[in-house]
């Protein structure tokens, strides 16, 4: 080989390699995100689960069977199953509605649905009071009525379906934005109505994002703090979801409690992570981030 | 306008304007309501309590650290991500969701005990003289830790859309690495990371659950603003709390205003690449 063309490969080679690439750089931007990584984003998973396990197995499950947390448990459960249905069958309808069709104020709509993303939830629940709460435009209504909104489990549904509103919708408007409605209205052609056409073409296409969106939505709601905790008025037993039970069990100095609780969520939320990885990786759902 | 097709525009369109309606802008119409109603001498008076502003002036500068903090991790934890093949990626991957899924209320309890004076972070950290737990310090640590994924997220896809073309010309014309990185890819990657940062800064000024625990949470120090509307709430201080409930309502359009206006910007810029 002549000395051009071995400088010639040389050179090519050198030209291919990319920015960052060379064997310095790489080893440097590497393990400063993995150091980085292991402290800011692990080390918080491994502390919670060793500290609700710190006083030994027994010790944890006696404060998971603490009859306040085990109520906690259960209105968390309650909510996610009260809220995540209502959820889907509202991001079906909204996805529905801004892709299939054209019409005046689309672009508002998509904005408006996307809205609950950007308000903290602190602000949702403190707007919650005044429609619902006493002072509220609906609460000398439901004062006379004898409605218990406020600090109540109607509360907790509505701030919570505040939160999650834009989750499946989220998920469900890119996707079928890309799939168009061809094949909608071929069945429409063929005589299928509105209903069929949903159920058998529509849906299908879309199912592992519905199912995406809901378990984003599922983690949110078990684990939405801010606005529940204004709304819910945490009476003690009564109206504490599991993240207030949390905060009410680390002001009482139970900290091993607190932690044991926050294990629970915990779970969740390395489930639901999971679930995204492996529907990601099966599946027709766009790569994104969680909750955005 | 084209005739419809598809059945079902009516009802879909009523039950999601229905839904819209009621879950989402009837609250925010009561809120801003209440707020209309105070009166300008009195919103005045509110806004301008020393309490008031030492909040809010805390939560914009510490909403502001842990966006530059996020702003440098975050590019950093994209481009490994995008660029670099190694083992153990998909779990890097996967982690740079933790944030989002993880309850706010456990993050702060998390970070909290993390960085106490007793902590596995906090005791070192105190040994050099660096306090985090319930000092300002620690309230920009929970912002960042929660509005980590929003940087990532939104600049990871546009890196690895980059083509490796105009690099190797910008290479082929004699750059040098950092000319390259300065002069064509952080162009390229800057309109989503800007909108990135954006929505990192947004989420950090509405932050509540994870901050309360580490802020220690002291009038004039370490109060921030979403606290500050809880504590006039419970104190039955309604137009206090619907006061600061708007100003955070307000702040939170503005940032919705400034996010769009650089999507839309960064849409263009990636439209234009593409031709």
């Amino acid at each position: 080989m002549s000395i051009a063309s071995e400088r010639d490969s040389e050179q090519a080679d050198w030209m291919h390699h990319p920015v960052g690439g060379g064997i310095v750089t790489r080893r440097i931007v590497l393990w400063t995100v993995l150091v980085l990584t292991a402290l800011f984003l692990v080390a918080p998973l491994v502390l919670i689960v060793t500290s609700g396990f710190s006083l030994g197995v027994g010790v944890f499950l006696r404060n998971l069977t603490e009859p306040a947390t085990v109520h906690a448990i259960f209105l968390t459960l309650l909510t996610a199953l009260v809220v995540v249905p209502i959820n889907i069958l509202f991001g079906l309808a909204a996805a529905w509605t801004v892709t299939k069709f054209d019409f005046r104020g689309r672009t508002l709509l998509i904005a408006l649905i996307e809205l609950p993303y950007s308000i903290s939830p602190i602000v949702a629940g403190v707007a919650y009071l005044f429609v619902y709460g006493s002072q509220g435009l609906l609460g000398p209504l439901l004062d006379y009525l004898d409605i218990k909104v406020m600090f109540a489990l109607p509360a907790i549904f509505l701030a919570s379906l505040f939160v999650t509103a834009p989750f499946v919708a989220r998920e469900l408007i890119p996707l079928m934005q890309v799939q168009g409605t061809d094949e909608e209205e071929a069945a429409v052609t063929l005589g299928a109505g509105g209903f069929t056409t949903f159920w058998r073409v529509t849906l299908p296409n879309v199912k592992w994002a519905v199912v995406y969106g809901a378990i984003l939505c599922n983690a949110r709601v078990m684990g939405e703090f801010g606005a529940v905790s204004v709304v819910s008025g945490n009476i003690r037993g009564q109206t504490t979801t599991l993240p207030l039970q949390i905060e009410l069990l680390y002001q009482d100095y139970n900290v091993v409690g607190a932690f044991a609780a926050a294990t629970v969520l915990t779970a969740v939320a390395l489930v639901t992570i999971l679930i995204k990885v492996t529907l990601e990786r099966y599946s027709e759902v766009p790569q994104s981030g969680i909750g955005h | 306008m084209r005739r419809r097709v598809i059945p079902g525009f009516g009802l879909a369109l009523g039950t999601t304007v229905l839904y819209l309606g009621a879950i989402v802008l009837l609250p925010l119409c009561a809120l801003l309501l209440k707020a209309s109603g105070i009166g300008l001498t009195q919103l005045g008076e509110i806004l301008s309590s020393p309490r008031t502003l030492a909040a809010i002036k805390l939560t914009v500068s510490m909403a502001f650290a842990a966006t530059i903090f996020n702003a440098i991790y975050g590019l950093l934890l994209a481009w490994v991500l995008a660029r670099y093949s190694f083992p153990g990626k998909r779990i890097l991957d996967a982690l740079v969701d933790v944030p989002f899924a993880l309850p706010t209320a456990v993050a702060g309890l998390a970070l909290t005990a993390l960085f106490a004076k007793n902590g596995w972070f906090g005791a070192p950290l105190d040994k050099i003289g660096i306090t985090v737990a319930y000092t300002p310090l620690g309230i920009a640590l929970a912002m960042a830790f929660t509005s980590i994924p929003f940087v990532v997220r939104t600049v990871q896809p546009v890196i690895e859309d980059l083509g490796s073309e105009v690099e190797e010309a910008g290479r082929s014309l004699g750059a040098s690495d950092v000319q390259i990185l300065w002069k064509i890819i952080f162009p390229a990657i800057f309109p989503a990371f800007l909108a990135g940062c954006s929505l990192s800064f947004a989420r950090s000024l509405g932050e509540f659950g994870a901050v309360i625990f580490i802020a220690g949470n002291q009038p004039m120090k370490t109060e921030i603003v979403a606290l500050l509307t809880f504590i006039r709430l419970e104190e039955y201080n309604y137009e206090a709390a619907a006061a600061i409930a708007a100003v955070m309502l307000v702040m939170a359009f503005i940032m919705l205003v400034i996010t769009n206006a650089v999507q839309v910007w960064h849409l263009r810029y990636v439209g234009r690449g593409e031709v």
